[in-house]
């Protein structure tokens, strides 16, 4: 088992240099780049920037230098330093800026994949062993809907009732007044009353999808020979369902953790706006817009490396509750 | 004597089953009779019912399927002594197939193996875990000591090593092993009845032979009653002591292992043995002569549709016009302990009938 992670680990490492090289890249391509921006908008707040003092400037982000050394000086700053470079939108360094978003980023990931699987697995399950009853049916219905309906939209009228009806003012982490506070009791108390939305309405995106993927997986295995078996043996269907066919029905949604990192990114982007959220997703957008290239290089290389973790977690997850992987991977060594 | 005590009884069971296409009627009217620590061999081909009256014995028939009608009785034993043995009869028939009541019987009462060892075990549970859960669950002991029955049963069906084979996973056995833990797996109980459903079709030849000496011990060492399932007539010949042979959910024939070689009444029957291979006709091909092997003409009809007459009338080398094809037949007790449902056996019934009339 250890040596099936250490491997995965190992196998890890060329794949996160092969996202640096791309990301370094990306961040590359758009026309112009950061110091003629940084020339423009000195010029534009009325600061004269003469021949010189451009080149200065040149030579302090390195323009000057061929493409794969710039590459190298970043990376090097990455890896020794844990020195993303500066963020122009933020005026602050690219690591604080991450900093202080990532923690909500990765609580909100984990607490809204928490919900969907508590609130899908069961019910994938449920409507598999029902299927074409009257429950199947509506849950199928309503499924359909929550995979057509963008939860953007949803978290758009889910704010909307709340102030007009209920005069809440969904959105965002903090109240107006614990925004700029330190941390105490009553600002944690205060960020746990915000955060049950986005969980839920990011969580609900999944819901779907989960649902879905749960009842396909346990209409495959119900058919199975085993189940018949366990129920020849006397256990009752509730022990037959839940020790048996869902054991390995739950083989997608393991895999599918792959995806609870990089999702937030992306998938959540749109809601996140909606909401105003301060993490990481509005900020990459925010920095990709501005050409904010350190900032945007930060995230991609963040999310490439938080998806190679987060495909660890998943096979070593498979690995555990799958015996056929885990010897699998024993014997292919 | 006790081989002769009834341990259950299945009186006209019906077991329909309901699709979009029309109704199947997958076990239409079975009668059979398992005896206490004896063989009842039922044969027949791929869809005729077999299975799903075993299934329909254990309340296990899968959705669509109904138990439509019939009873079947299983006599529990409550008390056994040297003389006498005191049973309960249960009308399974009546039981609900999630009562606390039907899985109370099953797994412990009766069980049953199937035919696909690599499917018949869950890949990602240990052979032990899967086997000391029926323990723990009828006879209320503890993990450790389930264990160790678990332990005892696995070296009981002669797997070498069974304290290490314990905590393997299914898939890491063969599959002559893996049908060996199954059978401990079934047997983890002591059952009075185990049901074995084709539990060697999947196997190899050699596999096959040392499975069937496996359970004939097996059934000496728990005195047992085995039905025994299969289409292949080789099995029954070793295994069987009564046999019955069903043809589209009808048992067509029935009488002790003897007979049914020796005196097939049933054309079904006649020709279901004409069709095995005889290694004297392979002889005869090798020195040059021209001799095939007999087949039964025709399919076994589609399954939606309700033959009137004798369902294998179509298919009959003796068919009479008129007859066979117009009248349902009914059983026939041609010798004692042999019955058919064959119209060519009539005149057996007429005969039976006089002599009753005749009687008093």
């Amino acid at each position: 088992m250890l040596g099936y992670i250490f491997q995965r680990i190992v196998r890890a490492v060329p794949q996160l240099l092969l996202i640096s090289v791309l990301a370094f890249i990306i961040i590359q391509l758009p026309p112009g780049d950061i110091v003629t921006l940084q020339i423009q908008r000195l010029r534009n707040s009325g600061v004269e920037v003469d021949e010189v003092q451009a080149q200065a400037l040149i030579r302090q982000y390195g323009m000057d230098k061929p493409m794969y050394q710039r590459y190298f000086l970043w990376i090097t700053n990455i890896i020794t330093k844990f020195d993303f470079g500066y963020s122009f939108t933020f005026e602050k360094p690219v690591t604080e800026v991450i900093m202080e978003r990532m923690g909500y980023t990765f609580a909100i990931a984990l607490f809204a994949h928490i919900f969907t699987w508590t609130v899908a697995i069961p019910i994938g399950v449920y409507v598999a062993v029902k299927q074409y009853s009257i429950t199947d049916y509506i849950v199928t219905f309503i499924t359909f809907i929550g995979l057509a309906v963008p939860a953007f939209f949803l978290a758009m009228i889910i704010m909307y009732v709340a102030l007009t009806k209920f005069d809440i003012r969904a959105g965002g982490l903090f109240s107006q007044e614990y925004l700029v506070l330190p941390w105490s009791w009553g600002k944690f108390l205060d960020l746990l009353s915000h955060l049950w939305l986005p969980i839920i309405l990011l969580g609900t995106g999944g819901v779907a999808g989960t649902i879905r993927t749960m009842r396909a997986m346990m209409l495959d295995e119900l058919r199975k020979q085993y189940v018949t078996v366990a129920r020849a043996k006397g256990l009752s269907e509730f022990q037959v369902i839940v020790r048996y066919p869902s054991r390995l029905a739950i083989n997608p949604i393991l895999s599918g953790v792959m995806w609870l990192l990089p999702w937030l990114f992306s998938g959540g982007l749109m809601v996140e706006i909606v909401l105003n959220l301060q993490t990481a997703g509005p900020a990459l957008y925010s920095s990709l817009r501005n050409q904010d290239m350190y900032m945007a290089g930060a995230y991609i290389l963040i999310t490439g490396f938080l998806t190679a973790i987060s495909a660890i977690l998943s096979d070593v997850l498979l690995a555990v509750s799958d015996p056929r992987i885990r010897f699998g991977g024993v014997e292919g060594a | 004597m006790s081989t002769d005590t009834v341990l259950a009884e299945i009186k006209n069971l019906r077991t329909y089953f309901y699709l979009a296409e029309g109704v199947v009627r997958a076990v239409d009217g079975v009668d059979l009779v398992i005896k206490s620590g004896r063989t009842l061999g039922v044969v027949g081909e791929s869809g005729c019912g077999k299975s799903i009256t075993a299934l329909s014995l254990m309340q296990l028939v899968p959705s669509p399927g109904r138990i439509e009608g019939g009873e079947i009785t299983y006599y529990r034993t409550i008390h056994k002594t040297a003389s006498s043995t005191t049973a309960d009869a249960i009308n399974i028939t009546r039981l609900k197939p999630d009562s606390r009541e039907m899985r109370s019987i099953r797994g412990n009462q009766i069980s049953m193996v199937f035919q696909e060892p690599m499917a018949a075990m869950l890949p990602v549970r240990t052979v032990g875990a899967q086997i000391m859960e029926a323990i723990m669950l009828h006879q209320q002991v503890s993990k450790e000591e389930a264990r160790k029955r678990a332990i005892e049963i696995l070296s009981r069906v002669k797997l070498p090593n069974a304290d290490r084979i314990v905590d393997t996973y299914p898939f890491q056995l063969s599959g002559g092993m893996r049908q060996r833990a199954v059978i401990a797996m079934a047997l983890s109980c002591n059952p009075n009845l185990l049901i074995a459903d084709e539990p060697t079709t999947a196997l190899d030849v050699t596999t096959e032979a040392q499975i069937l000496d496996l359970m004939r011990e097996l059934q000496r060492e728990f005195d047992m009653a085995i039905m025994y399932i299969t289409h292949n007539l080789g099995v029954i010949a070793e295994m069987a002591d009564e046999v019955a042979v069903m043809y589209m959910g009808k048992v067509v024939e029935q009488t002790d292992v003897t007979s049914i070689f020796r005196k097939p009444l049933h054309p079904y029957t006649q020709a279901l043995l004409r069709s095995i291979p005889q290694l004297d006709d392979v002889m005869a091909r090798a020195a040059g002569q021209k001799k095939r092997l007999e087949t039964i003409k025709g399919m076994v009809p589609d399954p939606y549709s309700v033959l009137k007459g004798c369902s294998f009338h179509p298919r009959c080398p003796q068919y009479i016009e008129g007859v066979c094809n117009q009248i349902t037949p009914e059983v026939i007790e041609v010798d004692p302990n042999h019955i058919v449902r064959c119209h060519l056996y009539a005149s057996h019934a007429a005969q039976a009938q006089t002599n009753k009339d005749a009687t008093p």
